[in-house]
């Protein structure tokens, strides 16, 4: 069942929020591309913990505050929004920027966190490994790059977005280019900083992944040697449309573990 | 009306045919296509055309900054004005401009112009522009923050010029303990600056503002919207209290005069379409990269997706809506003086070298201009100018 979108404030942003189901506190951080339509992946984990999914500041229905400007203003905003709504034992689930910001939390503080999962995150750059270019693609190359089944890339395509959907597409585009256009979708000042996170940590990497290579997932067990890395065969950027089912079976297994 | 000979410096030796395999000829388009031995004669033969106009009686000869494209050479105008300041006399040198928010500390702009006026004993006039959407992918540079550099840089550089260093400067993206420019100006406040533009409300609304009053100058736009533009900027300055001055208004086209109107036609057709359909085109991503502007503006620029390159222009569709101005001396002058009367123009920006138009023609084309076109449009030159001798 989709969940009713509400508005709550935190640090003087209305942020758009999701919230369904029952059980520990899972925070989805969702991507560049906003949080979309809501997906099996969502109701999955809706059956089992208290989904929440924010808008970031700048994205979908939150507001566009000046004052925050990065990735690491976002890391702190949130560090608000978990305080604002009390919450405690939080399972984090970013993707791609969402696993930058959700990086960028707990390297912070991870006091509230109870776990972290980040799936093909952005914000790392290993030299000499180039990333794909999301700002020169055209929607449909974005599109294109973003999964491996084509059949997923034709099905989105073959649908014209409404004038509303439109907006959204623009505003988000607009966030993602103010926390990601330079440095291109990372930070330079994160890597050495992840020796920060102790709290059990997931990594999962789609193997056909054309937007950062999964070759990244070593650089960051490298740096949080206890994580989990499980690279999803058959999979592009988004593990969590593309690999919803395995994704989500390793998830619940590895919050669950974690959450003893 | 003043007269500027202006010049985009475009590599014409360009496999056009290759260039077609990628996105653009900005950015993208690998450097491999350029041939230095062949792009050092063109650099030689575009000086050379730019010299001519102070014997010819231009009032401005002038350059301009892209960057990573066959489209134009000048990377770095200031290189070219220093040049042309050593080989003329009194004709004014215009860099139509430099893009502030591309630069990381926005006081060597102000330096560089500057040495510039003091090499030319104050002949120098200065735009201050932003930058195309395909120098954001080249030089990193944030679009979203594109317009806050640009006003900030703009501050900086114009206090640099007009108050006592050392100051200390606390900007959002400048910030610097000493802001001491050594040379100041020769000319006072400072030089003239000049804001070329597509026609953004914001930004014609800013160079209305009576506290800066800079001419505006619209480029590469059609007819219809170049009087639209210029009328807006009267209409701001009307609202500010202040009637705008011709010398406020500005119109930068390619130019092109021959014996008649079909000789103009058939000498231009291939180089001006070059210039349109080959050198400018880019896709929306690099044109309009999200920020660049405001969102409102973004969403109705996406709507109507006729940008740069959306679709191939020939000669008569450039010609009918006024975007190039084609013809005989008779028809060219009445195109420019409709304009003039329309809107109180009174800066032409004239592009006599586009596209892969050659050196031979593109000289008659100068020359041609400045003895038939020009002379009934131009405002009186003082004494010392006619003074000139003749090369």
């Amino acid at each position: 069942m989709v969940p009713t979108g509400q508005l709550i404030e935190v640090s003087g942003v209305s942020t758009g929020l999701l919230r369904q189901g029952k059980g520990p506190p899972v925070l989805f951080i969702h991507g560049a591309n906003g949080v979309g339509p809501w997906l099996p992946f969502f109701e999955k984990l809706s059956t089992h913990y208290d989904l929440l999914i924010p808008d970031h500041p700048g994205f979908g229905r939150s507001d566009v505050p000046a004052w925050i400007k990065s990735v690491p203003d976002l890391a702190f905003f949130y560090l608000d929004f978990i305080e604002k709504l009390g919450l405690k034992g939080v399972h984090i689930i970013g993707t791609s920027m969402g696993g930058w910001i959700a990086s960028e939390i707990a390297i912070r503080d991870s006091s509230r966190l109870a776990s972290l999962t980040m799936v093909g995150p952005a914000g790392v750059k290993v030299k000499n490994v180039p990333v794909g270019d999301i700002f020169v693609w055209s929607a449909e190359e974005a599109t294109r790059n973003i999964f491996l089944d084509q059949a997923i890339a034709d099905r989105l395509l073959s649908v014209k977005p409404t004038d509303e959907q439109l907006d959204v597409m623009m505003k988000n585009r607009f966030a993602v280019t103010k926390y990601g256009w330079q440095p291109r979708m990372h930070n330079p000042d994160l890597e050495k900083w992840l020796h920060r996170i102790k709290i059990p940590t997931f990594v999962g990497w789609g193997r056909e992944d054309k937007i950062i290579p999964a070759s990244y997932a070593k650089r960051w067990k490298e740096r949080i040697p206890h994580a989990q890395v499980e690279i999803f065969e058959n999979c592009g950027h988004l593990p969590h449309i593309e690999a919803s089912d395995a994704l989500f079976a390793k998830v619940k297994k590895f919050i669950d573990e974690a959450a003893v | 009306m003043k007269f500027v000979l202006f010049h985009l410096m475009p590599y014409r030796h360009l496999d056009l045919v290759e260039a077609k395999k990628y996105r653009s000829a900005w950015t993208v388009l690998p450097n491999s296509m350029y041939d230095p031995t062949k792009g050092a004669e063109e650099y030689a033969s575009y000086i050379e055309q730019l010299v001519s106009g102070e014997r010819l009686g231009f009032d401005v000869i002038g350059v301009n900054e892209h960057h990573q494209t066959a489209y134009g050479l000048m990377p770095a105008p200031n290189l070219i004005a220093s040049a042309l300041i050593q080989r003329t006399k009194t004709v004014k040198i215009g860099v139509f401009g430099r893009a502030l928010p591309l630069v990381n500390n926005p006081l060597t702009i102000a330096e560089e112009f500057s040495m510039l006026d003091n090499m030319s004993k104050g002949r120098l006039v200065v735009g201050f522009v932003r930058g195309i959407g395909a120098e954001y992918h080249s030089s990193g540079i944030n679009p979203a923050f594109s317009h806050d550099r640009f006003h900030e840089a703009h501050d900086l550089i114009v206090k640099a010029w007009t108050q006592p260093g050392p100051f200390a400067f606390d900007g959002e993206h400048f910030s610097l303990n000493y802001a001491n420019l050594w040379p100041r100006p020769v000319q006072s406040p400072h030089p003239r600056i000049w804001i070329p533009s597509q026609g953004s409300s914001e930004t014609i609304h800013w160079a209305a503002a009576p506290e800066r009053k800079y001419p505006f100058v619209v480029t590469f736009s059609t007819a219809e919207a170049v009087e639209k533009y210029l009328k807006s900027y009267s209409a701001e300055a009307h609202n500010f209290g202040y009637e705008a001055s011709s010398d406020q208004l500005g119109w930068a086209a390619p130019i092109y005069v021959a014996d008649t109107d079909e000789r103009a036609r058939e000498e231009a057709r291939e180089p001006l379409e070059r210039l349109f359909n080959d050198y400018l085109p880019m896709p929306w991503e690099m044109l309009i990269p999200p920020g660049y502007t405001s969102l409102a503006s973004t969403k109705a620029l996406a709507k109507v997706r006729t940008g740069l390159g959306v679709e191939r222009q020939t000669l008569e569709q450039l010609i009918e809506k006024g975007t190039a101005i084609i013809g005989s001396p008779k028809t060219v002058r009445e195109r420019i003086e409709r304009m003039r009367e329309k809107t109180g123009l009174g800066n032409m920006v004239c592009l006599l070298q586009f596209g892969t138009l050659s050196d031979e023609l593109t000289q008659r084309n100068i020359e041609r201009f400045a003895t038939d076109v020009m002379p009934h449009l131009q405002d009186k030159k003082p004494a010392t100018r006619e003074a000139v001798p003749s090369a």
